[in-house]
């Protein structure tokens, strides 16, 4: 396999993941599109770990941990929109303006 | 090895694909099976880089739990479903395209400058020696891990139930 085009794919990834973030204006969008992040790092790992042909496997083992923090991640992440939504009655970052003059 | 650049190749290109469609489709249902089917191409990816378990947990854990979950967040604060021009914060759109572009064009001159060549896979990792490696050598950060899960799980339980207060009140 040939390293270049899936470096670029990953950083496709990250940078369309920047765009979702910047962009949408629904909160749970916001954290699809910060998954998509954390996969194009996952992508990254995996292939260096292949691309050094790694006795100790630190690449795959690292992806694995960002797999489980991304889990706790959204998992956080959800009831905080969930509690946002209680109190405001919506879910639209742009709305979320109490700290805003 | 013909066959397998151009599943590679097509792999790709469809991963890009539907990533875009995670950042650009109106309608929040499809932008949730756009993501599905990102992941399951990154396991495809994972497979032929000779992965397999991290591709496995992939497929375990993010397709299986955090996509429902995903899906519960979605239904729960009543995003609206079908078509929403919505959706998007327009004002934001040009500038965010111009930031993601160029974060896109220094990330990759950097890592073509960088990186070159070309892998040769020839035998699937073992499993077996993962394992033993994530329980000799990674065992603390393992534990630690564990640790942040029953922390995030403790965290996610308390932001989410309603304040007993509250209850209190609406039961007068």
């Amino acid at each position: 396999m040939i390293v270049q085009p899936v470096l670029i794919i990953a950083a496709a990834l990250f940078s369309l993941g920047i765009y979702g973030i910047l962009v949408r204006r629904n909160a749970v969008m916001v954290l699809l599109s910060i998954e998509l992040i954390l996969n194009s790092v996952n992508i990254n790992f995996v292939l260096f770990d292949a691309m050094l042909a790694d006795t100790m496997m630190n690449g795959q083992i690292f992806s694995i941990f960002i797999i489980t923090i991304a889990a706790a991640e959204v998992g956080i992440g959800l009831a905080i929109v969930l509690m946002l939504f209680r109190n405001r009655q919506t879910a639209n970052i742009d709305e979320f303006d109490l700290m805003k003059w | 090895m013909e066959l397998y650049e151009i599943v590679t190749y097509f792999v790709l290109l469809l991963l890009l694909s539907t990533a875009l469609r995670v950042v650009t489709t109106t309608n929040v249902i499809h932008a949730a099976v756009s993501l599905v089917f990102t992941l399951a191409l990154t396991a495809v990816l994972f497979l032929l880089l000779s992965a397999e378990f991290v591709a496995l947990v992939l497929i375990l854990v993010y397709i299986g739990a955090v996509i429902v979950l995903f899906l519960f967040g979605i239904m729960i604060t009543r995003a609206p479903l079908g078509k929403n021009a919505e959706l998007d914060n327009d004002k934001n759109k040009k500038a965010g395209a111009v930031i993601a572009f160029s974060i896109f064009l220094l990330f990759s001159y950097i890592l073509i400058n960088g990186f070159s060549g070309e892998i040769a896979i020839d035998q699937a990792t073992s499993t077996q020696l993962l394992g033993e490696i994530l329980l000799t050598r990674f065992v603390f950060p393992f534990e630690i891990v564990s640790f942040v899960l029953l922390a995030a799980l403790i965290g996610g339980i308390t932001l989410a139930r309603k304040d007993e207060a509250l209850i209190d009140e609406d039961q007068i």
